[in-house]
Parts: C-alpha cells; sequence; structure tokens
C-alpha cells in the first residue's frame, strides 16, 4: 500500500471524488468569508443561512440515522420533530420554564421514538421489506399530523425562544442572538452524538448492527434493541431541530411546520450521501446558505420557488454524482 | 396482474363488478355519485402508479404531480380558453405523457430511494411553482370549472376507468409487459437479453403519467375547481398508500387501494367513529397495521379467496427492495 | 473433564431444503473436535445450528443449559464465540473497534484483555485505527480470531479459517488456535475442507455426509483408516 491509500485506509471519511470536492468545500467558504467582509448584507444571510442550515442538520442526520440502520427513509421523521414541539410548546404553557422544556422534550421524544420503533415499526419489519416499512412510516406521518391536529387545534401557536431577541453587532453587521444559539445548539447535539457513536460502548454496538447486523448478533449485540435506540436518537435529533425551528421567525408552529424542512433535510442527506452523517451536516449547511443567498440576491426567485431549488440541487447532485459527495459508490450486483 | 391466460373465475369476477359499478349509482344520491367518480379518479391514478412502480420497479411518489399537469390542461384550457372539457382530455393525456418522459429521462440515472425522494420533492415542487405563476394558473385561488351532475362525473369517471383498464390490461399482457417485467426483477438480466432499458423505462414513464394526468382532470371536474393545495404531498401519498395496501403489480389490488383510500375516510366520518380531526389519526393507523398484517397488501387476501390457484410467485408479486438486509 | 456441548438429534431447514438431519455430537470441555465433509455437507449449518444463527429443532445444550431455542446474541452471551465463514469482520470499522465488539458482552475492564491478545498477535497494536477491511485475508482471519480470545469463550465455533489462505498462514493460524486451547482452555469446534491440518490439531472428528453424521472418532484412527481418508478426507 502506498502511504496515501495507507492515510486514506486509516481515516474513516474517504471522499470517494478524492480531492475534487474537499476543495470545492474550501473554495465556497472561501467565497462566503470574503463575500461577508465585502457585504453585510452578505454577511447576514450566511449567517442567518447557517442558523437555518442547522435546523436542516439535525432533522438531516436524524434521517440518515434511520437510513443507515435500516435503508429505510423515514418519512415521518419531520412530523414527529412537529410533535415533540408541540409537547415543548405545552410544557411551557403550563409554566415550565425554557430548557426544563426543553430537556424534557428530548426526553420524552426519545422514549417516544424508542417505543414507536417497537410497536408500529418492528412489526412491519419483521414480514415486509424496504417499500412495505416505508409506506408504514407514511401512515405514520399521516398519522402523527392528524393526532396534532386533532390534540392541539390546527392554529398556528406561538413558540417562545429560550433567548431574548438581541442583537450583536460586529463591524456594522447585525447577527440575531436567535440565529447564534440555533448554530450553537445544532452543532452541540451532533456533536454530541458523534461523541456518543464514537466513544461508547453502546454507540460502538450501534454502529456494528448498523453495518453488519448478522455479524453483530455474533458478538452478542441485540440488533432488535439498537434499532429502537436508533429511532429514540433520531427521535432527539428531530425534536431539537423542531424546537429551533419553531422559535426562529419565519417559521410557524403548525401541524406541517416541519413539511418544507423535512425536504431540505432530505436534500441535504441526499447530497451528503445518504450513509453519511458528516455529508448531511455539510450539505444541510450548504442548502442552507445557498437557499438564503439565492433568495436575497435573485430577485424572480420567490420564497414559494425556494423549495423547487432545493429540489433541482438535489436533482443536479444526484445526476453528476448518484450517491452523494460524501457517499460509496455502490456497485450495483449483477 | 398475473399474466396467464384469464381464467374462467377471472372473467366472471370481472364481469360480475363491472356490472356492480354500472348499477351502483342508480341506487345513489347525487353526492355519493361524486364519491364513486373520485375512487374511479384514485383508481386511474393507482393504475397509473402500478405501471411505473408495480411492473417496472422505478419508484415515484410523485404521481400527484403528474395529475396536476393534467388537471390544470383541463383547467387552463377549459377556464382561460373555453374548450368543452371532455376535449381536454386527450390533450391532458399527451402533455402527461410527454411530462413522463421528461421526468423519466433522468429517472433512468437514479436508483431506488434516489428516485423516491427525487419524486418525492417533485410532488411537494409542483404545487409551489403552480401557486408562483398566477397569472397563468390562477395561483392559490384556483381556477374553477363548468360544474356536472353527480351521474355524469360517475358514469365518465368510470367510463375512462374502463377504459384505461383494458389499456393496461392489454400492455402487460404483450411484449412491453414482459419487457416492463424483466426490467423490474433484474435490470441487469433485461440489458443483457436486448430489452433496450431506456426506451422502456422511460415509456413506462410516460404512459403512466399520461394516466396520472388524465385522472387529474377529471379530478378537477369532480371537484369543479383547480387549486395547487390539492395537489400537494398528501395525494401523491395517498395514490402510494392505496397502491401498496391494494397490492402491487395486482389489478384487483387497484380497485381495493382505491375504495380504501378514498371509502375509509369517510366511512369513518359517517359511521361515527371518528370526527374529521380523528380520522387521519385512525388511517394511518390502519395503514400500518395493514403493512404490519398483509405485507403485500391485499392482493394476497384477494387471491386466497377467488382461488386463483397458483402460489403467490416470489418473484412477479414482490415489486422492490425484496433484497434482505 | 465433562461434556460442554451436547447435541442431540438436530434437523435444519433452509426453505424446502433439509440442511441437516438428526445431527448427533458432543465436545467436551477443553477439547478440539473437528468437523470434516464435503461441499455441502452440512458442516457450516451445524455450527449456524449451535449458535442458533438458522432455524433448527432438536436438543443443543451448552454445560447443561438449553439453547435450542435461543438466538445468537444469547450464545455469545453463555459463551459461544461464532467465527464464520467469511470471518464475520466489521470492515467499516477499526481493528481496535473490532476487538473491542468481541468483547461486546464481557463486563468490567478489557485492559488485561488487550494485553492477552496483543501477546497472540503482536502486530495488532500498530493497527489499531486501520479501517478492518482494508487488512490482508489472513490478517482479518487472525483478527476475527482475536476478536474470539476477547469474548472469553468457552466454546469456539471456527468456520473454514483457513479458507484462501496460504499455507504458511493457514499453519500461523492452527498453531495460534491450538495455543488458545492450551492456555484459555477453550473448547473448539472447528470446520474445515483441509483435514490434514485439521486431525493434526483435533482430538476427534465427525465426518459429515448430506446432513447426517457418517462417522466420527479420535483423529488418528480416522486418518489411519484408508477408506475414510480417501472418500472423505480427501488424502
Amino acid at each position: 500500500m502506498t502511504a496515501l491509500t495507507a492515510f486514506q485506509a486509516r481515516t474513516r471519511i474517504r471522499p470517494t471524488t478524492g480531492w475534487i470536492v474537499p476543495l470545492l468545500l474550501v473554495a465556497i467558504c472561501v467565497f462566503l468569508v470574503v463575500g461577508s467582509v465585502q457585504s453585510s448584507l452578505f454577511a447576514q444571510q450566511t449567517v442567518s443561512g447557517l442558523a437555518n442550515g442547522g435546523i436542516y442538520a439535525s432533522l438531516a442526520v436524524a434521517l440518515v440515522l434511520i437510513y443507515r440502520a435500516t435503508e429505510v427513509i423515514n418519512f415521518a421523521q419531520g412530523a414527529l420533530a412537529t410533535f415533540a414541539t408541540y409537547i415543548a410548546w405545552q410544557l411551557l404553557s403550563w409554566g415550565f420554564s425554557y430548557w426544563e422544556a426543553f430537556f424534557a422534550t428530548l426526553a420524552i421524544a426519545f422514549a417516544g421514538g424508542f417505543v414507536i420503533e417497537l410497536v408500529a415499526i418492528r412489526p412491519v419489519e419483521r414480514r415486509g421489506n424496504q417499500l412495505t416499512v416505508v409506506i408504514a412510516a407514511v401512515g405514520l406521518l399521516i398519522l402523527v399530523e392528524g393526532a396534532i391536529g386533532w390534540i392541539w387545534g390546527n392554529q398556528v401557536k406561538f413558540m417562545p425562544s429560550a433567548f431574548a431577541p438581541h442583537i450583536y453587532r460586529v463591524g456594522g453587521v447585525a447577527f440575531s442572538r436567535q440565529d447564534l444559539s440555533t448554530i450553537a445548539i445544532s452543532i452541540a447535539s451532533v456533536g454530541l452524538l458523534w461523541l456518543f457513536f464514537r466513544f461508547t460502548k453502546v454507540g460502538l454496538a450501534m454502529r456494528a448492527a448498523a453495518v453488519r447486523p448478522a455479524a453483530a448478533r455474533l458478538v452478542g449485540v441485540r440488533v432488535s434493541w439498537m434499532l429502537s435506540l436508533g429511532w429514540g436518537l433520531a427521535a432527539v435529533l428531530g425534536a431539537v431541530s423542531g424546537m429551533m425551528a419553531a422559535a426562529s421567525p419565519s417559521v410557524l408552529l403548525q401541524p406541517s411546520m416541519m413539511d418544507g424542512i423535512l425536504i431540505y433535510a432530505f436534500a441535504a442527506a441526499v447530497v451528503g450521501g445518504l450513509e453519511s452523517a458528516a455529508g448531511a451536516v455539510i450539505g444541510a449547511l450548504l442548502i442552507g446558505v445557498g437557499l438564503n443567498l439565492v433568495s436575497a440576491y435573485i430577485s424572480w426567485v420567490t420564497p414559494q420557488l425556494l423549495l423547487p431549488a432545493a429540489f433541482v440541487v438535489m436533482l443536479a447532485v444526484l445526476l453528476v454524482k448518484p450517491s452523494g459527495l460524501f457517499g460509496r459508490t455502490r456497485v450495483r450486483k449483477v | 396482474m398475473r399474466l396467464r391466460a384469464p381464467t374462467v373465475a377471472g372473467i366472471a369476477a370481472t364481469v360480475v363488478v363491472a356490472a356492480i359499478i354500472a348499477l351502483l349509482p342508480f341506487g345513489l344520491s347525487d353526492y355519493h355519485r361524486s364519491t364513486g367518480a373520485t375512487v374511479a379518479v384514485f383508481f386511474i391514478a393507482i393504475l397509473a402508479l402500478n405501471i411505473v412502480t408495480g411492473y417496472t420497479g422505478q419508484i415515484s411518489i410523485g404521481h400527484g404531480a403528474f395529475m396536476a399537469v393534467g388537471a390544470y390542461s383541463t383547467a387552463i384550457l377549459t377556464h382561460n380558453h373555453g374548450w368543452n372539457d371532455l376535449a381536454t382530455l386527450p390533450v391532458s393525456a399527451l402533455i402527461g405523457f410527454v411530462a413522463g418522459v421528461i421526468v423519466g429521462l433522468p429517472a433512468l440515472r437514479l436508483h431506488g430511494v434516489y428516485l423516491a425522494l427525487t419524486t418525492f420533492a417533485v410532488a411537494l415542487a409542483v404545487p409551489q411553482i403552480v401557486s408562483n405563476y398566477p397569472n397563468f394558473t390562477g395561483g392559490v385561488v384556483g381556477l374553477s370549472l363548468p360544474s356536472h351532475t353527480g351521474m355524469w362525473l360517475y358514469e365518465v369517471s368510470w367510463a375512462v376507468a374502463g377504459i384505461m383498464f383494458v389499456v393496461a390490461w392489454l400492455l402487460l399482457r404483450g411484449r412491453t409487459g414482459r419487457a416492463f417485467r424483466a426490467v423490474r426483477d433484474s435490470e441487469v438480466a433485461a440489458a443483457s437479453s436486448g430489452v433496450s432499458l431506456a426506451v422502456y423505462k422511460t415509456v413506462a414513464f410516460g404512459i403512466s403519467a399520461a394516466m396520472a394526468a388524465l385522472a387529474g382532470s377529471l379530478y378537477v371536474l369532480v371537484n369543479n375547481y383547480a387549486s395547487p393545495t390539492i395537489f400537494g404531498l398528501t395525494l401523491s401519498l395517498y395514490i402510494l398508500i392505496g397502491a401498496v395496501v391494494g397490492g402491487l403489480g395486482s389489478l384487483w389490488g387497484v380497485l381495493v387501494g382505491a375504495a380504501f383510500v378514498e371509502l375509509l375516510p369517510l366511512g369513518l366520518t359517517s359511521a361515527g367513529l371518528g370526527s374529521s380531526q380523528s380520522v387521519p389519526v385512525i388511517f394511518g393507523a390502519v395503514v400500518i397495521g395493514v403493512m404490519a398484517l398483509l405485507p403485500l397488501g391485499a392482493a394476497t387476501l384477494l387471491r386466497a379467496a377467488l382461488h386463483f390457484g397458483s402460489q403467490i410467485g416470489q418473484h412477479s408479486d414482490q415489486p422492490l427492495g425484496t433484497e434482505g438486509r | 473433564m465433562g461434556v460442554l456441548l451436547a447435541l442431540s438429534d438436530v434437523d435444519a431447514r433452509y426453505g424446502q431444503v433439509q440442511a441437516l438431519r438428526g445431527i448427533t455430537l458432543a465436545v467436551d470441555e477443553g477439547e478440539i473436535v473437528a468437523i470434516l465433509g464435503a461441499n455441502g455437507a452440512g458442516k457450516t449449518t451445524t455450527l449456524r445450528a449451535i449458535s442458533g444463527t438458522v432455524r433448527r429443532t432438536g436438543k443443543i445444550e451448552l454445560a447443561g443449559r438449553s439453547l435450542a431455542r435461543t438466538g445468537p446474541e444469547v450464545a455469545a452471551r453463555r459463551g459461544v464465540a461464532h467465527v464464520p465463514e467469511g470471518r464475520g469482520t466489521f470492515s467499516e470499522l477499526t481493528v481496535w473497534e473490532n476487538l473491542r465488539l468481541g468483547a461486546h458482552v464481557r463486563r468490567g475492564s478489557l485492559k488485561d484483555d488487550f494485553a492477552r491478545v496483543s501477546a497472540y498477535f503482536p502486530w495488532l497494536e500498530e493497527r489499531r485505527t486501520q479501517q478492518a477491511g482494508t487488512l490482508s485475508g489472513g490478517e482479518q482471519q487472525m483478527l476475527a480470531l482475536a476478536r474470539a480470545v476477547m469474548q472469553r469463550p468457552r466454546l469456539l465455533l471456527l468456520d473454514e479459517p483457513s479458507l484462501g489462505l496460504a499455507p504458511l498462514v493457514v499453519a500461523e493460524i492452527f498453531r495460534i488456535v491450538r495455543e488458545l486451547n492450551e492456555r484459555e482452555g477453550a473448547a473448539v469446534l472447528l470446520v474445515e475442507q483441509n483435514a490434514r491440518t485439521s486431525l493434526a490439531i483435533a482430538a476427534r472428528a465427525y465426518v459429515l455426509e448430506v446432513g447426517q453424521v457418517a462417522f466420527s472418532g479420535p483423529s488418528d484412527e480416522l486418518a489411519a483408516h484408508d477408506n475414510i481418508r480417501r472418500s472423505y478426507l480427501g488424502y
């Protein structure tokens, strides 16, 4: 093995296009920095784009988590996130402090995700195939959104933020505290999850169960529990995403709150290569910033065209590189 | 649909069902007749989805978008240009076919879950695009269409449905059908045996989209109204659910699926088992339950019940994603 | 030394095909036993039946406790380490992570275990962070063995450890297996097509034919018996 391939063997992320992709990312970063220095509007849009990206990233990683373990796209992930956000809202309206509600919601989301996998998904997985599980997820989506409307009604609700609105000024550019904290919280949640997977025994077991379930069983890993755990963690990430979304000024708390965000999260996951969480995060940030800049600088792109725009991006990436920027190129078995 | 020579039982059952469908509206109120017309609409849409997903294995969760294409063709022609609504149907099918081919071409490069996600995004994107150009499409406010009696709607919709049924049946019997199934079962094998993959997959998409477009045209006629919201994600999801719950690759399943998707929610409300708030919850739960108990859809029950006799061939019934983990 | 593993009248099928018919065999504590036979005779399936990776009926007892209704996770917890065909290495994970997973069922500190493993496989230490899939075939086999060692099993099930490996590597692996057996006291049930090498380290052997036990006995007897050697063992 040459030194290069040995190095690549030792590191885990192996860009399948060699160095083109990292180079591209560096170029983008340079572009963003230069633009921000030049124009305060640019800087503001970039930062709030990063905040949006953070929201998409949490949800995207949740999707990747479940996809890696089961090769199923959980179409209900957004609805579950919305449900969790409603729970947070409810706790707040009962008088809990923001952070109490926040962490309680995370705990409830975890339990909920765990139980849902156990009760609704496992029976389907047992006898069905991928498509069957996807349909069950779609059924879950309808169920959960319906449940939200049933329990809380369809009117828009107001979700307070943890942080009193505050503007930071740096060199004549205004950044909102909400945006900055969204970025921080998103990084923190994804980062904590990464630490969990990298350094704990259970995290390792979950990874093993996701890549090679049969081999994992042989070493004593209870693969089905790992699956439930995965759904629980995904629900937690979704809850974070939902709560950040609801706190952001442009998103309203209503049953369909996460529908559009789910698409952006899908696009991010796909761009990053469905099996790479890191890729999904990068994809999410790119989409967040990209869409913001596009809507700020290209006048004929109205808010309604943003969703189709994200779709075009997703399609473009898939056509050029079907397995995403960081995905493993799958060899199709004959 | 299983493609052996039609059995006596099969033909008899078809005739019976056709007779029931033909005679039913005479016993129904006008409102229920238009509900029946909606079932026909879903029948056509699910049939369309079956051609793409059930028979060629390409997944599309975006057929609502094709319905929108057809719907708006009809709506714009009748509303803005005064066409007779029935006359717009062939045009709608044609435009749908073109749209399907346009989508089918990039779809050639996408597989499995990526195709599903892309079509899902299309389903969400189309209503947005529609509402973005109000001068052309009437935007969010929508376009109104001439209204008709429930009976007219019922008869027209089921007539079209019947025609589509025959078209599908003929298509799937012959060489095209065999080619479709070959593509679904193994793309690589199909390609190496000379089936031109690109052509068949694109044609499948085109035909499927044309059918869906017709369904869309009928849909807005039934509602006498076209607006982007009715072609949202929910519609595509319901078509997909109907297809899978009925059983992919099964013609009877299409009928069951259409009835399930349209009638179950209504049935629950009228039976007093649910308010408009709780119906989605029950519906979603039922879908999950059906997937747990009948993973291959209701068609499995139907086959057993109608004694179609052959074993549920693993290969020709399981549509996709059946490679185990 | 008592009986560790007892199989009695075990059947197994893959769909319509019956792979095992009435398999009866036993392994004592600390013994090395070989299962030999041609391709398709049911050797791998026997190991799968023990660990619970395949659906089976019949009596399967490990130290008196039944394994008949349990899956591989439970077998692992009870002290069975199954190194399957294809080694069951997690190619996407690092060497170190593979070893760590080997000890999944263990509680307590693993420091001593890493030391033990390094003693058998000194080269593992410097390759800790290497992705397991990039190791050579022989190295992966040794990693699989090392993983089993981490588990501190009572019974080691080895499925064709020599498959696809050069003779020198095979010799090394068998030497380590014997050392493991002597030092750790683990019983070994070894499935092999390479009859010669297996009979060299195994005390007893069973010869399978179409899912049934055709012959069994001490290794030297089997090796000496001309007919058996020629028909079943291929030499």
